[in-house]
């Protein structure tokens, strides 16, 4: 029988049964609807978590630190073996650094512990500038107030914590004024004292106190990109040009001035470098620790995210799929009660001329017109069944006074799979119903009443 | 019989079934031919192997022993998908109880060996409107069978069995569930199709009247073998 006759037919003995079949076609539907709806939870929360992560920064960042600076915070060291000596991290490394290709920016890590006055009280805290990249990474999304309204002004924004250090009504801070109080380095003038071993003079800085008035223009949960170069999370964050032009005393100074005459050539203690995307880190990393820098990636970090959502996404996969097992053994019992009530039918297609092929072919392929419809509102079902979830769940984090979330995500693949998956279970369930009928011996056939 | 001259040639054909551990023999060593477009009908009473032999011919059973030529082709030889093929082509088929399909208007259950022989979808309704009018039910086409008399169903089903144009026409009791007026009418028929199109035609029939009237030649069978048939063949009935 040519495709077209079969589909024909198919069609016309899935309408005579039409209450039987929809309910078997609701029964794929609803499996579909639990793995669709079980994956697209999966993918979102991966998509969120992902998100959540690129935003912050941290799998698109390499930090650079001088080589014999770095301990990669108790890690073991993966550094690529160098012949280049240990460089200081200065201008000219960074200026080098930035030459390198698929670099955006390159960025010194200007973070220092200080002192915060805020109606007249103290503070001790970490202090951090923010690159002004930083303002369309998404890290800022859903910050209360502003980010800074630009790249030298002289404001800050708060970790939360921090905001309700200061005040019990952290909102209420935006807008006031605090005193940050800091070490400026200054330069002493050279020094002549032949007692250097080198011959060369050694230099040396003075420490100043001074005071800086910033404005607070807002509330951030957390510090982006935050944990790197030892002096955990800083709680005030401010425009990373006003932050360097302050010359604050950092905790590399001391070793410098021991090491090198450096204090009137500004080095970093580390630099972060942003890459175009994740994919070119690893590339980038080695072309950096070939310079005889140190450097530092989270690419391991976010590939054993990657395997962790692969077997969250399998787990998901498998109970999702049970609801589908089941109305597998619904479309095998539909089909098996259809041979029954059309036994007489099928042996008079075969008194007509039909062969084994073509009645094992007629109960396939009603077997995949079930998985096809059963796919399609399976996938409907299970998307609304994600938005559902979605929006009990902002409800929720709403009366949490917290920001909404997308928890829910149906791709393409996603629903071209489910249907593909549904028409495949629904052709495996008609197997062993299409041979029972195809062998059908048709004299029995005719004879049955 | 010049060999040209048969349609169908039982050769010592017997068809046995195993049931709870005894043998019976439906049909019975059982040799017979049937000229090209001869009328037989094959009378007998019930469990007598009629039905039986004619599933046979039919090629919805295969025998146990001895071999069936129809229209040049040895069944015993085919695959099962020939022998598809074979009822297709070659065979048209009726039954006692009509067997169409009640969910089917006419014109689709007419069409439906047209679709199983593959036949292009321009030339079906010239050709389900043809075999309409050889049983003068064009008026019905769209109507389901359930909204027919008996014996309009049966005519619907002389014209589903004719509308791939069968060489060899096989009817299993086909006045068994119509009055004694209709039957005739019914056979009546199938005589005008066998002159008109040149056909052979077999039916199983145990109203031996009707059967000495229409029939060519009567082959009478008995406890699965073949008791006696008739040597003349009734020139009307050619």
């Amino acid at each position: 029988m040519k495709p077209r006759d079969l589909t024909d037919l198919a069609f016309r003995n899935l309408r005579e049964a039409i209450l039987r079949n929809a309910l078997t076609t609701l029964g794929v539907a609803v499996g579909v609807a639990s793995l669709v709806a079980m994956l697209s939870l999966g993918v979102g929360l991966q998509e969120l978590a992902s998100k959540r992560l690129s935003q912050s920064g941290l799998f698109d960042t390499i930090f650079v630190t001088p080589r014999n600076n770095f301990r990669g915070m108790g890690r073991p060291q993966r550094e690529v073996q160098s012949d280049k000596p240990p460089r200081t991290l200065d201008e000219d490394a960074r200026k080098e650094i930035e030459k390198l290709p698929n670099v955006i920016e390159v960025y010194p890590q200007v973070r220092f512990f200080t002192e915060v006055r805020f109606n007249n009280k103290p503070f001790a805290t970490v202090v951090a500038g923010m690159p002004e990249s930083s303002r369309n990474s998404g890290s800022f999304d859903g910050m209360q107030g502003n980010f800074f309204s630009s790249p030298t002004a002289n404001e800050a924004i708060l970790q939360i914590e921090f905001a309700k250090d200061l005040s019990e009504k952290p909102a209420s801070l935006i807008g006031q004024d605090l005193v940050l109080r800091y070490a400026e380095r200054q330069a002493l003038p050279a020094n002549d004292d032949s007692s250097s071993p080198s011959g060369e003079p050694s230099g040396g800085f003075s420490v100043v106190p001074k005071e800086l008035r910033l404005k607070i223009v807002g509330i951030v949960e957390t510090e982006p990109a935050a944990g790197y170069g030892g002096y955990g999370n800083a709680r005030l964050l401010m425009p990373l040009s006003t932050a360097s032009t302050l010359r604050a005393a950092q905790v590399n100074d001391l070793r410098d001035i021991v090491r090198d005459n450096t204090a009137n050539k500004t080095t970093y203690p580390s630099l972060s470098v942003r890459a175009k995307s994740p994919s070119q880190v690893e590339e980038l990393e080695t072309s950096i620790k070939a310079m005889g820098f140190a450097a530092f990636s989270l690419l391991d970090a976010s590939k054993s995210l990657r395997t962790f959502f692969s077997v969250f996404d399998l787990l998901l996969g498998i109970f999702g799929s049970l609801a589908l097992a089941v109305a597998t053994l619904g479309i095998v019992n539909t089909l098996v009660m259809a041979i029954l009530e059309r036994r007489r039918e099928i042996g008079v297609l075969k008194a007509l001329g039909a062969a084994d092929s073509d009645v094992q072919q007629l109960f396939f392929v009603e077997a995949g017109v079930m998985g096809l419809f059963g796919g399609f509102f399976g996938v409907l079902f299970g998307w609304l069944l994600g938005r559902a979830i979605t929006f009990g769940t902002n409800v929720y984090l709403k009366r949490q006074n917290l920001n909404p979330i997308e928890l829910s995500s149906v791709p393409w693949w996603l629903v071209i799979a489910a249907v593909v998956f549904a028409i495949l279970v629904s052709l495996a369930a008609g197997l062993y119903p299409a041979s029972r009928a195809a062998k059908l011996n048709p004299v029995d056939a005719l004879r049955y009443e | 019989m010049p060999n040209a001259e048969i349609a169908i040639q039982l050769d010592r054909v017997s068809r046995q079934y195993t049931m709870g551990g005894a043998t019976i023999r439906a049909v019975n060593d059982v040799s017979l031919s049937i000229a090209r477009n001869e009328f037989l009908a094959l009378l007998g009473s019930s469990g007598s192997g009629k039905s039986t032999l004619l599933n046979l011919i039919a090629g919805l059973d295969r025998p146990t022993s001895g071999s069936i030529m129809a229209q040049g082709q040895n069944l015993a030889e085919l695959t099962s998908i020939e022998l598809a093929r074979y009822r297709c082509n070659t065979i048209g088929m009726i039954f006692q109880s009509f067997n169409l399909l009640p969910r089917m208007t006419l014109e689709e259950n007419i069409e439906l060996p047209l679709r199983l022989a593959e036949v292009d979808r321009g030339e079906r309704p010239g050709r389900v409107r043809e075999a309409l009018e050889r049983v003068r039910l064009t008026h019905r086409l769209g109507h389901r069978p359930t909204e027919l008399s008996g014996g309009e169903q049966q005519r619907v089903a002389i014209a589903r069995a004719l509308v791939n144009r069968p060489k060899i026409l096989l009817a299993d009791e086909p006045t068994g569930n119509l009055d004694s007026t209709t039957g005739e009418a019914i056979l009546s028929l199938l005589r005008d199709v066998q002159r008109q199109l040149e056909m052979t035609i077999v039916i199983v029939t145990h109203e031996r009247p009707l059967a000495e009237r229409y029939a060519g030649r009567l082959a009478i069978m008995g406890d699965g073998r073949l008791l006696t048939a008739s040597e003349t063949v009734k020139e009307d009935a050619r």
